[in-house]
């Protein structure tokens, strides 16, 4: 386990063709339970990787509690109370690879580089966000809990 | 709103119950003023030019485009209406700009013109010009019925780090905010277009690029039998509406 792990990381450090990191994802029913670094994330670095316009670009289809940013899109759900919707491990999944729970979305695989076309050669063989940067994105949404009713 | 919108525009072409509108639609008052009025609109500065070039040797020994092609109000309305075409001496699909080229290659034996450079975007604004107005009206041969199958083929297809398609945006999310941009249509009836954030006037191609650049795909080369492809399935998607060279766009 610890080595799977260790290894997986070790791959898309080295930015080694998909095959080898498809086969890490540790999937349970819609979850991906385990952290990708084995720790935490940082929820200030999350949010600044959500409104970054190279890093997340989550608000060019979301929607969320960012006044600075007037410029959200409503291709998608408000990120509002994702951590209430969610648990960690549905959101780590998500993130990483959205269309194993919907083939048809338009939410881009976060942390797989394999099943891809023409992609950019800037942007080849690695994922959009690190497993660290998956990590922090997440410490973020699990903060963003819906208001309790009255 | 929308169909007020629509019908408004609708005077050259469009049935009642079509849906497609022109990405002129999709901007901000005053920008849809700019293009309407070709004292402000500054993708006239490149026809202006283009109309100069026309008439002008390239080298002394040659003919001027005028010399064959006598006035383009004549002999150009219509034609940007209905490029890309099949060309028949290369057995596949030429664009206007491409046509242009070889115009220039082959009649004027002039130094060549690249793509996006300011003489052929002069030229190209100038011809499709000439066709402002005119329904779009793609030509029906066997040839060209095969090219836009493989250009529906593309826009269908996910790309990129993104893995969207461009109907995924154009065809599912039309109407709809990317971040602060309104997703228009698609609908090629401006170009050569003088874009805002560009300042300056680009081709369809260029346009395309960025889309492709957008969603981290490699971009097709300008000219190549991809991008003439992707055009003619636009042209034959937006079949009838009219032409709007030089249009602003965002
Ligand atoms: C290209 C558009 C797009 C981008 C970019 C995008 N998403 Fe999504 N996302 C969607 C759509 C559409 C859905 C709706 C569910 C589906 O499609 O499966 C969704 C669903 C979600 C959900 C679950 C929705 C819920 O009920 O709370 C979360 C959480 C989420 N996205 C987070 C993110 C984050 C974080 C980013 C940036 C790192 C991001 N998304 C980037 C389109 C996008
Ligand atoms: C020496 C004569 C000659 C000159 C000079 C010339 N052309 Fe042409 N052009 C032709 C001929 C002949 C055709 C018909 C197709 C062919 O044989 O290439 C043509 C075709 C075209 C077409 C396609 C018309 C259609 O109906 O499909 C365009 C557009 C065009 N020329 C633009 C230009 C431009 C712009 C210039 C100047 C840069 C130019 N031509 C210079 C002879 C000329
Ligand atoms: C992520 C969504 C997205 C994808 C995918 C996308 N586009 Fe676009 N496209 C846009 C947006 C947004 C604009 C308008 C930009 C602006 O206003 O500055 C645009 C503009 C255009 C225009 C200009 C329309 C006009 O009115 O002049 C064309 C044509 C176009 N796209 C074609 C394509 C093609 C072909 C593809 C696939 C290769 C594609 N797009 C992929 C979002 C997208």
């Amino acid at each position: 386990m610890k080595a799977a792990r260790f290894l997986a990381s070790l791959l898309l450090a080295m930015a080694i063709p998909a095959m080898a990191a498809a086969q890490t994802l540790q999937v349970t029913g819609d979850a991906v339970m385990q952290s990708l670094t084995g720790s935490a994330g940082d929820p200030a670095r999350g949010r600044a990787i959500i409104t970054d316009r190279q890093k997340g670009f989550c608000l060019l289809c979301h929607s969320g509690p960012f006044n600075e940013e007037p410029l959200q899109g409503n291709l998608a759900p408000s990120l509002e109370g994702a951590g209430s919707r969610w648990n960690e491990g549905q959101l780590r999944l998500r993130l990483m690879d959205n269309k194993r729970v919907n083939a048809e979305s338009i939410m881009p695989a976060y942390h797989r580089i394999e099943g891809l076309n023409r992609v950019g050669a800037t942007w080849r063989d690695r994922p959009i966000l690190t497993a660290a940067e998956i990590e922090d994105v997440l410490a973020f949404l699990m903060g963003l809990k819906a208001e309790k009713a009255p | 709103m929308k169909r007020i919108a629509l019908a408004l525009f609708a005077c050259c072409s469009i049935a009642s119950a079509d849906e497609r509108r022109s990405g002129l639609l999709d901007m901000r008052p005053e920008a849809q003023a700019m293009q309407r009025d070709d004292s402000m609109n500054p993708g006239m500065l490149w026809v202006l030019d283009g109309e100069a070039l026309w008439g002008r040797k390239p080298t002394p020994a040659a003919q001027s485009c005028a010399d064959c092609h006598g006035d383009a109000a004549a002999s150009m309305r219509g034609v940007a209406a209905r490029y890309p075409a099949f060309d028949q001496a290369s057995g596949s699909a030429i664009d206007l700009a491409g046509r242009i080229i070889q115009c220039r290659e082959a009649h004027q034996a002039g130094p060549p013109l690249a793509r996006e450079s300011k003489e052929l975007l002069a030229l190209s604004s100038f011809v499709a010009h000439q066709s402002r107005g005119l329904p779009i009206a793609p030509p029906e041969d066997t040839g060209m019925r095969a090219v836009r199958a493989l250009g529906q083929r593309i826009y269908n297809t996910r790309m990129g780090q993104l893995d969207l398609s461009c109907a995924q945006c154009h065809d599912d999310h039309a109407g709809r905010r990317l971040a602060g941009s309104s997703i228009p249509q698609a609908h090629p009836t401006g170009y050569p277009i003088y874009r805002l954030e560009w300042q300056g006037v680009g081709s369809l191609q260029r346009r395309l690029r960025g889309c492709m650049v957008g969603v981290r795909a490699e971009p097709f080369a300008y000219g190549s039998s991809e991008f003439i492809a992707i055009e003619a399935y636009l042209m034959e998607r937006a079949r009838g509406m009219a032409l709007e060279t030089p249009a602003i766009r965002p």
